[in-house]
């Protein structure tokens, strides 16, 4: 094999592997470019922004469902931390640029407890991430449903227009996601415990027997999503400028962010995909309500619609099945 | 063996383990030198895996002390005997399917620049451990999971090696490699050895012990038997070491059937995407046809297409005289064709690994033992019974998993499986791949009994003693299609290697097929 062939075979591996967030950024692209071409002023700054600010609260829930799931886990609680740290945001972040940044800090670090403690339950007490999650799910509700019991609150102004405003025509809750992936995602990938967190997704025996720290790669993987669901708490803060306990939302949050993440190419068996895929996984959710909204279609439709996008990509990982040629491997 | 090598690299004294009121080891001794290579010799069910999970720390024994350079060590997990230096090649793979060669096989250990994982370097020392193994061409960004066992298990034996291990073990790390990789991987332990490493070897099949080993050990029945210099044994009497009793080594003799009548199958110009061209061939009730050739020349898929497997199989069959389209494997059952295949992968394709030895039983035969969709069990339990009594079914109870049993166990419950449906022709994909010696001669005797009750049997297998001991005739494959007819005084092991080869000499016969 020549030096150039070995590198062509490497960019082929690499693009890939990369398949189905490639697809979900394609598909958004699209919905993106007609929903612009639909609008009456056209792809004007505002009409950007708007989009951005709510597909990003669904993109940063689901880059945390994202990875429990490589890991072969799932975390039905990201919603409620969600919740609970935009709860607590409208407690804490508030007055002076010290007092708000000692708020922020306290926020991200309740996402980091709420994932840590989710981690220790499905690693220590060997409870199943489904039955686990659930039920701390409860448990932060609780904790956002004390802290609010009514909507109210408020978030320091000056935080609030900094995270939802639009600077030179680049949102700042882009900004905010491209910075998540760039300075957490990223570095968590390459590193050995992100690299774990893949391998025990793919196969936790084989894991074991290879001498991967499972115990390690897991607690880190929930922890983490209790992170983003935090980073988005706060951006919810930003755009309602008050903190609202409500049931439904956090259940809805925890749904999509399942349905964005395997539109986004993450295999819900683990060892497969990322947060990249979940972030345009989520974008293109959000298009469809929009895209619905343009066309003057009933919002009442709005969760058909999605659900239509939803299987139309999960079908797209499927059309390799009309190429097999032995039966066998419908079931390996 | 070379001077100072008095002491035993590794000791083990008196392990045991138990698993319930199963004894897998009881009292076990074993030693290693450094700069050997030292075969441990035993049946399915007599230890050796048991043995190698607490060398490898995978289990922890119940007694028992493990000495290594000296020092009494323990294992509590994988990673604590891969950092004392003791490197295990699973016979089930440890490779994560989903990560790539490069990620697997420094996943144990890995290459870091600035706290994060350097793939350069990464990438740099699993070529290089690639190379070492013979896999060059094994590209380092390929997702393992994609690539076919042989590479798969190459990759296994990169990533053991990548550690730098003082002690090598290897569970049966061969029996998926082509006859070339295995020569290389050969050379490598050779060479391994003279570097002073101590190497453990497992495997079943004798020709490799003989080229390799330098020491011996035989355990039975999880006890330590014997351990003896290689060579001052014979193969009969290793056997007999390892099954308790006496042994033969000659196969059960052949029937001399006439192929006259009907055939009970008939295949004619049978194509495959490719990768099957135009097979023809017939096989007569009574007859045992084998099929032989290199691997990955289309036998098994071949077997696959009679049994309805693969899809978009053009040629026509015919079964018992009549054309038959066979387009799954319950239409293949069915009674009017009566096909039955023994499967290549014994754990996925053959058995449901959680469910009881009756649930697998019965399983093929069960609408013969329903009425009305209700399983009768009372005639399941005596067909049952009766089976397990013919196939000499080691296990405890019917009522235990399938699990539990040792491979030579778990195939005779496949085929014996199949029986209960009654077959006309039976297919079998490598059925003793694997085994112990005591149950292939057991797997071997019932073919001829099969036979000689008038089943067409048809039977690829790798070994070519097997071949030429259980079949009447054997049908070479090259390159998916049948290259040469062997029978009769023709069928010797070097027209058999020479026709897989397809080298051709004067006045051979061409290949015909249905003749």
């Amino acid at each position: 094999m020549t030096v150039g062939g070995a590198r062509d075979r490497n960019w082929r591996y690499r693009l890939a592997a990369q398949r189905g967030a490639l697809a979900a950024a394609a598909i958004f692209a699209i919905m993106f470019a007609v929903y612009g071409a639909a609008q009456p002023t056209g792809l004007s700054s505002d009409v950007v922004n708007t989009a951005a600010n709510k597909g990003a609260l669904l993109a940063l829930v689901a880059m945390a469902q994202t990875v429990p799931v490589l890991t072969g886990g799932l975390d039905l609680s990201v919603g409620m931390i969600f919740m609970l740290t935009n709860c607590l945001a409208s407690v804490i972040v508030t007055g002076s640029p010290v007092m708000t940044i000692l708020g922020i800090a306290g926020v991200l670090a309740a996402g980091l407890a709420c994932g840590l403690v989710n981690g220790l339950i499905v690693v220590y007490g060997r409870l199943q991430p489904l039955i686990a999650t659930l039920a701390t799910s409860a448990i932060y509700f609780g904790i956002a449903l004390a802290l609010r019991p009514q909507p109210g609150g408020d978030v320091n102004g000056d935080f609030a227009d900094l995270m939802t405003r639009s600077t030179y025509g680049v949102p700042s809750s882009v900004v905010l996601i491209v910075a998540a992936v760039v300075l957490i995602w990223m570095p968590y990938r390459n590193s050995t415990l992100g690299r774990a967190a893949y391998a025990v997704g793919s196969s936790e025996q084989a894991a074991y027997m290879s001498g991967v720290p499972i115990a390690r790669a897991k607690l880190c993987a929930y922890t983490l999503a209790g992170l983003f669901a935090a980073v988005g708490g706060l951006l919810l803060t930003c755009l309602t400028y008050s903190g609202e306990a409500r049931a439904a939302l956090g259940g809805d949050y925890t749904l999509n962010s399942i349905a964005a993440l395997v539109i986004g190419g993450t295999s819900l068996f683990g060892g497969s995909g990322g947060v990249v895929g979940s972030v345009f996984g989520a974008f293109v959710m959000r298009t469809v309500g929009d895209l619905l909204v343009v066309f003057n279609i009933n919002p009442v439709l709005q969760p058909l619609f999605v659900g239509v996008v939803l299987l139309f990509a999960v079908s797209l990982g499927s059309l390799r099945l009309l190429r097999v040629r032995n039966k066998l491997d419908l079931y390996r | 063996m070379g001077e100072g090598a008095s002491d035993p690299l590794l000791r083990v004294e008196g392990v045991s383990k138990h698993y319930g009121g199963v004894r897998a080891l009881e009292d076990v001794r074993f030693s290693c030198r450094a700069g050997s290579i030292h075969a441990l010799l035993g049946e399915n069910g007599a230890g050796k895996s048991t043995f190698i999970k607490i060398l490898s720390g995978v289990v922890q024994p119940e007694r028992g002390r493990i000495v290594l350079g000296g020092m009494p060590v323990s294992f509590p997990t994988p990673a604590a005997a891969a950092e004392a230096g003791i490197s295990c090649i699973f016979q089930e793979l440890s490779l994560l399917p989903d990560l790539t060669v490069a990620d697997n096989i420094n996943i144990a250990d890995p290459l870091r620049r600035l706290g994060l994982i350097d793939r350069t370097q990464e990438r740099r020392r699993a070529e290089q451990m690639l190379a070492r193994v013979g896999g060059e061409d094994i590209h380092p960004a390929a997702p393992v999971g994609q690539l076919p066992l042989s590479r798969q298990q190459l990759v296994e034996i990169a990533k053991a090696l990548a550690r730098r291990p003082k002690v090598l073990i290897l569970d049966e790390a061969t029996s998926a490699l082509t006859a070339a990789d295995v020569a290389k991987v050969f050379t490598l332990l050779k060479q391994l050895r003279t570097e002073g490493m101590a190497i453990v070897y497992i495997s079943h099949r004798m020709h490799e012990i003989a080229e390799l080993a330098d020491e011996c050990t035989v355990f039975r029945n999880g006890r330590y038997i014997e351990t003896f210099a290689a060579g001052t044994r014979s193969d009969d009497a290793i056997v007999e070491m390892m099954i308790g009793r006496e042994y033969s080594s000659a196969f059960p003799p052949l029937g001399g059937t006439r192929r006259e009548g009907t055939p009970a199958l008939a295949v004619r110009n049978l194509s495959w995407a490719g990768e099957l061209n135009d097979i023809s061939l017939e096989v007569h009730p009574g007859e045992v046809v084998g099929l032989g050739g290199l691997d990955g020349q289309g036998q098994r898929q071949f077997l696959l297409a009679l049994f309805g497997a693969l899809i978009g199989v053009e040629g026509t069959i015919e079964v018992a005289g009549r054309p038959a389209k066979i387009g799954s494997p319950r239409q293949a059952k069915s009674p009017q064709l009566g096909l039955a295949l023994i499967p290549e992968d014994r754990k996925n394709e053959g058995l449901m690994l959680p469910m009881t030895v009756r649930e697998n039983l019965s399983f093929a035969a069960l609408e013969t033992l329903s009425r009305f969709g209700r399983i009768d069990r009372k005639a399941e339990a005596e067909q049952l019974d009766a089976l397990v009594r013919q196939l000499a079914i080691k296990s405890d109870g019917l009522d235990g998993p399938v699990a539990a049993l040792s491979g030579g166990n778990q195939q005779k419950v496949v085929i014996g499986k199949w029986l209960m449906t009654r077959p006309r022709i039976v297919l079998l994909n490598d059925p003793t791949r694997g085994i112990d010696v005591g149950t292939k001669q057991e797997i071997y005797l019932l073919l001829r009994r099969l036979a000689q009750q008038g089943t067409a049997v048809l039977f690829y297998s790798t070994d070519y003693d097997e071949l030429i001991g259980c079949c009447d005739r054997v049908a070479i494959f090259y390159d998916g299609t049948i290259s040469r007819m062997l029978q009769g005084a023709e069928l010797t092991e070097r027209n058999l290697v020479g026709a897989a080869l397809n080298l051709s000499s004067a006045g051979e016969r061409p290949a015909s097929n249905a003749a």
